[in-house]
């Protein structure tokens, strides 16, 4: 059972608190439940009682609690003594995971107790990856207890025997809430649990949800009526105890980098000591990374494994059963292990690189000793001198038990979109009734019946002012009021396109007549030349050539490879950890919690340039390349300086600058051009807010990217499939001119008014910018530099994110040119 | 897109200009040239429930209408596949029509036919041929394997990219070698094939320029310059073709 230890471990101590509640509560726990606690020599935990007594009341409950809590059996034991005592028919409880494996792990578990006790309750999976033949027989026999994803429900929903399957339900599980609250998954899902209410109103529903900073939020989410109130909440149990501490390397700390190479021998130290060990990264390219570097120090041939979302599914599998084995001694993983899947018993996880949020890191941390009795052991491994104080600072954070972490935004118009459709592909709808059903949904209760309905129309027609396209519609409109899928061939297409999650291209690698390894995102590829070495799945690789969409590579030897950029799993610093890192630097007194070399690091910036202030905000600016650098440590967050970097390169267009691009983190903001910024307090003005951001909102390339994705989800273009592709002299169609056109001709349209939204979501931070430019005005200390400072490295490594649009462009193209004459006249007679 | 900015070019014995906009000027003859307008291409998606914005053919007349005030031509030639498909013409919204039809009213309008639009097109004004011949040049929709020097075609899409500091930088182009010109696609929803692509540069002597289309001016890139777009590339976009 996920993150419930005693299932997989039995507990030696069964005093304490927890048997104490059980006392409290006699007789909430059926007889042949309470005999097989003992016979494993268990007892129930007290939020998994506190369950049973809500579910018996019929409420609807969200359990917060930290990893080991025993979470997943406490949302299945009232199903199970309910569906052992009274009986069930058909579909009785819906478990919905964010992840395929979770759900397929979970249901492993669940068979234990059914089995053990005998009970008489049929579960079963549905994902992407059930058979067709095993799909159907769910439909028209629905097993007590069934376990999908997101996707796989609203799939469901979309047929027209949804009533008939769900007409009995009685409990939707909702597994890792907080992982789907907020997101376009968790859009959908939210709208998935409107319908399975008007299903089946006598539904309630359990929401499972790590340890999270906005509880209120999340119980609005999980409410059937968007009302907190209506939530009955369970906290188990505090905080998880754990020893955190910041490895010590011999080597010296470097001044950049992500890979953290220097302390890896330090790292195989710690997994020899340990008997498993969990080796979280941040990005794929890290784990490749930190697995090849950890091999080579491996003199004792220890079973380390590589677990990331690029590798094959079944290497990906085959990982994961040799750790539930416990055939492992340590697997470098990225975020694709931070949830669910139970592993035998984890005695330490190392984080290597910045850990980029307290939640994150509590939770991942928490993946090591997995019960709630037994302190968790975890390592930081700063990369670099940056991460450092990102890691002091996560580290006085967990002392302190300060959270982070964003609370749920509205949902986006897209999935509204894809919703709607879905459901007329289902049964006729009636706007007024699926409006009233749709705001019971947290995410949509503010959305206004006007924006429904444009969403509707937009299904339906298009929704555009010039014309409609009546005679394409995709609904047909029925005498009464209702509308439903025009035709099977829509219902089809909506079916094809189902789901939010769009992804980035990717392609293929393979050996060459040989076996397939996993994907990398296609911008990767494309940077490849022939010959080029990298490191894929654990090995050396010689890029071949791309045939039919797919990378061919043949092993190669060598240590010095290409690193793959591929950037799966980058995540933004909370702005939480920001604070406390600026918080840090701004007072030296409290360097004496730092190493050596980075006391040194900061010491040096002192001198060579400045320290940031809370008081002012520093500039920096300097020659490098051919190019010139304005960088500026303003410690907004990420989001906040995403805008601003648009902003800024927007202003710096417009002065003739030429500028070429720009980076953020969550400290600083840098950007470059090919001629150097003069006046900073100029270009840090606080008027840009009101000048140039609607003006930069529209035109950015970050809005054309957030249009394609909400242009696939809502269904205005078709996902791609493999062996689709094009081929020969096709025409590929391009959603940038799509926006560009629309952007002119109807800039309201309902799809521009989405796009603005989640643009907004997840770019802009503006109260927190303008509050800064305000504090920033007459406050600017501005130091030129002669190179880059020892601050500033860390940034220029981020470099190469957002395109510029604009002059630059144009030079750009010139300069190309230029250098091939320049090449092409030089030492000519 | 701001007409004007052209690159001046000699071509076969003439002297041309690239617009910026992807439309082709010379001014002997004071000919207008554009490929692929694909007009309506947008509403030949609807019908599969793809309800594509329906102002393709508003924007890509908009354009043609900056093109012919900026350099004031007496006659335009449209290289073909100027309407996506056989009923396209019929699909033009009342307004955009009126806009095609007061253009084609008041100059020498030349329909090259295309494989999307090989018959003229309904109700509107102009000559449809398959060939035309002014000067020194000769104009069809798609390049012939084996062509009489100073021949002008669109049919392909061609686009080129070239990487500078560490970007890849991409755009509409035009391509010529000795004897041939292709053009650009000029319509607002047309995309582009690379000129790598064996489906262009098979018809290419390999002595080739680009001229790549940038915001506001042509940039002419040899060819040595111009990146090889791997496979990959094409698929960047959701495709509906």
């Amino acid at each position: 059972m996920r993150a419930n230890a005693p299932l997989k471990r039995p507990r030696r101590d069964n005093g304490g608190p927890d048997g104490q509640l059980a006392i409290d509560l006699p007789g909430a726990l059926p007889d042949r439940f309470a005999d097989w606690f003992a016979s494993r020599g268990w007892r129930p935990h007290p939020h998994q009682l506190a369950l049973l007594d809500a579910a018996s009341r019929g409420k609807t409950t969200l359990l917060i609690a930290p990893t080991g809590g025993g979470k997943t059996l406490a949302g299945f034991l009232p199903s199970l003594v309910e569906i052992a005592e009274g009986g069930a028919r058909g579909l009785h409880t819906l478990y919905i995971s964010p992840l395929k494996a979770l759900a397929v792990d979970v249901h492993r578990n669940l068979q234990m107790p059914i089995e053990e006790m005998g009970l008489p309750v049929t579960a079963d999976t549905r994902t992407g990856d059930t058979s067709q033949h095993r799909r159907k027989r769910q439909r028209e026999t629905p097993p007590n207890i069934l376990l999908t994803t997101p996707e796989s429900l609203t799939l469901l929903l979309s047929y027209a025997d949804a009533p008939r399957m769900f007409r009995n339900l009685r409990c939707v599980v909702l597994d890792e809430v907080h992982a789907l609250a907020g997101n376009k998954r968790g859009d959908q899902l939210a709208l998935c649990l409107t319908r399975l209410q008007a299903l089946a109103p006598e539904c309630r529903r359990v929401g499972l949800s790590a340890t999270v900073a906005w509880p209120d939020a999340l119980c609005r989410w999980v409410a059937p009526d968007a009302k907190a109130d209506s939530v009955h909440l369970i906290e188990g149990g505090g905080a998880v105890d754990s020893e955190v501490r910041m490895l010590v390397t011999r080597e010296k700390m470097p001044w950049s980098g992500h890979m953290a190479v220097h302390a890896l021998p330090e790292v195989y130290d710690e997994i020899r000591k340990a008997g498993t060990t969990l080796v979280f990264v941040n990005t794929r390219a890290q784990a490749e990374i930190v697995f090849q570097e950890l091999w080579r120090v491996n003199d004792d041939n220890l079973p380390i494994a590589l677990h990331h979302g690029s590798l094959a599914r079944e290497q990906r599998q085959k990982v994961e059963g040799a750790m539930a084995e416990g055939s492992l001694r340590a697997v470098v993983a990225t975020s694709s292990l931070d949830l669910g899947i139970d592993w035998a018993a984890i005695d330490l996880v190392v984080q290597v690189g910045a850990p980029k949020g307290v939640s994150r890191l509590i939770q991942r941390i928490g993946r090591a000793g997995h019960r709630l009795d037994t302190p968790s052991r975890a390592v930081l491994v700063p990369a670099n001198r940056f991460e450092v104080l990102e890691c002091r600072a996560a580290m006085d954070a967990i002392r302190e038990e300060t959270l982070d972490g964003e609370p749920p935004q509205p949902g986006g118009l897209d999935v509204l979109a894809q919703h709607v459709m879905a459901m007329a592909c289902s049964a006729p709808f009636h706007p007024d009734a699926l409006y009233a059903e749709i705001i019971r949904a947290a995410p949509y209760a503010e959305i206004t019946r006007a924006e429904f309905d444009d969403v509707v129309a937009f299904v339906d027609h298009g929704g555009y002012a010039l014309r409609s396209y009546d005679r394409w519609r995709r609904l047909e409109a029925l005498p009464d009021g209702t509308y439903r899928a025009a035709s099977p061939a829509m219902a089809r297409r909506l079916r094809m396109n189902l789901g939010t999650i769009v992804e980035a291209n990717t392609l293929k690698v393979r050996i060459k007549r040989g076996p397939f390894l996993g994907e990398v995102e296609e911008y990767f590829a494309l940077g490849l030349e022939i010959g080029d070495t990298f490191i894929f799945s654990g090995q050396m690789l010689r890029f071949e050539g791309i045939r039919e969409m797919t990378v061919e590579a043949s092993r190669a030897p060598g240590d010095a490879p290409k690193v793959p950029a591929y950037v799966g799993g980058r995540l933004p610093l909370t702005t939480h950890l920001a604070d406390r890192v600026r918080a840090i630097l701004a007072r030296p007194a409290a360097w004496g919690a730092l190493p050596d070399q980075v006391r040194e690091w900061l010491n040096i910036q002192l001198w060579a340039s400045s320290l940031p202030e809370p008081s002012a905000l520093l500039v920096e600016s300097f020659p490098r390349g051919d190019k010139h650098f304005t960088v500026a440590y303003c410690f907004e967050g990420r989001n906040a300086h995403q805008t601003l970097g648009m902003l800024l390169t927007r202003r710096m267009e417009r002065a003739g600058l030429a500028p070429l691009g720009f980076v953020a983190t969550d400290y600083v903001i840098a950007v470059w051009s090919l001629k150097p910024v003069s006046n900073v307090a100029e270009l840090f003005d606080e008027d840009m807010l009101g000048d140039d951001l609607e003006a930069w909102m529209d035109e950015s390339s970050m809005l054309k990217r957030t249009f394609r994705n909400v242009a696939v989800i809502a269904g205005l273009i078709e996902r791609q499939y493999p062996g689709q592709q094009k081929t020969g002299r096709q025409v590929t169609f391009n959603s940038d001119l799509i926006y560009d056109t629309l952007r002119r001709h109807e800039p309201n349209h309902i799809l521009l008014q989405a796009t603005r939204r989640d643009a907004a979501r997840g770019l802009t931070d503006i109260s927190r910018l303008a509050g800064m430019l305000k504090r920033a005005k007459g406050n600017i200390l501005h130091r030129r530099l002669d190179r880059v400072s020892p601050l500033a490295v860390p940034i220029l490594l981020e470099i190469g994110k957002e395109r510029v649009e604009g002059s630059a462009i144009d030079l750009m193209l010139d300069e190309a040119a230029q250098e091939l004459i320049a090449e092409a006249t030089t030492g000519a007679p | 897109m701001m007409p004007g900015t052209a690159l001046p070019f000699d071509f076969n014995r003439e002297s041309l200009m690239a617009d910026a906009s992807g439309a082709l000027y010379w001014p002997d003859q004071k000919t207008l040239v554009v490929a692929d307008l694909h007009l309506e291409k947008g509403s030949a998606y609807a019908k599969n429930g793809s309800h594509l914005p329906p102002y393709d053919s508003r924007e890509t007349l908009r354009r043609l209408a900056l093109a012919i005030d900026a350099y004031g031509p007496t006659r335009v030639i449209c290289l073909g596949d100027s309407f996506h498909d056989d009923d396209a013409a019929g699909r033009l919204p009342d307004d955009d029509r009126a806009t095609l039809q007061a253009m084609t009213a008041a100059m020498d309008w030349i329909w090259i036919a295309g494989n999307h639009d090989p018959a003229p097109p309904a109700g509107i004004d102009g000559l449809t041929t398959a060939e035309f011949r002014a000067g020194e040049l000769i104009f069809r929709h798609e390049a012939r394997k084996r062509s009489s020097p100073g021949e002008v075609s669109g049919h392909f899409h061609p686009k080129a990219g070239v990487n500078a500091r560490g970007r890849r930088v991409t755009g509409r182009c035009f391509v010529a070698d000795g004897k041939r010109l292709i053009l650009p696609a000029f319509g607002a929803y047309t995309g582009g094939l690379d000129v790598h692509d064996p489906a262009i540069e098979s018809l290419l002597q390999d002595k080739y320029t680009v001229l790549i289309c940038g915001r506001a001016r042509v940039h002419r890139i040899p060819r040595e310059v111009v990146r090889r777009r791997e496979a990959a590339e094409e698929t960047r976009e959701p495709r509906l073709i």
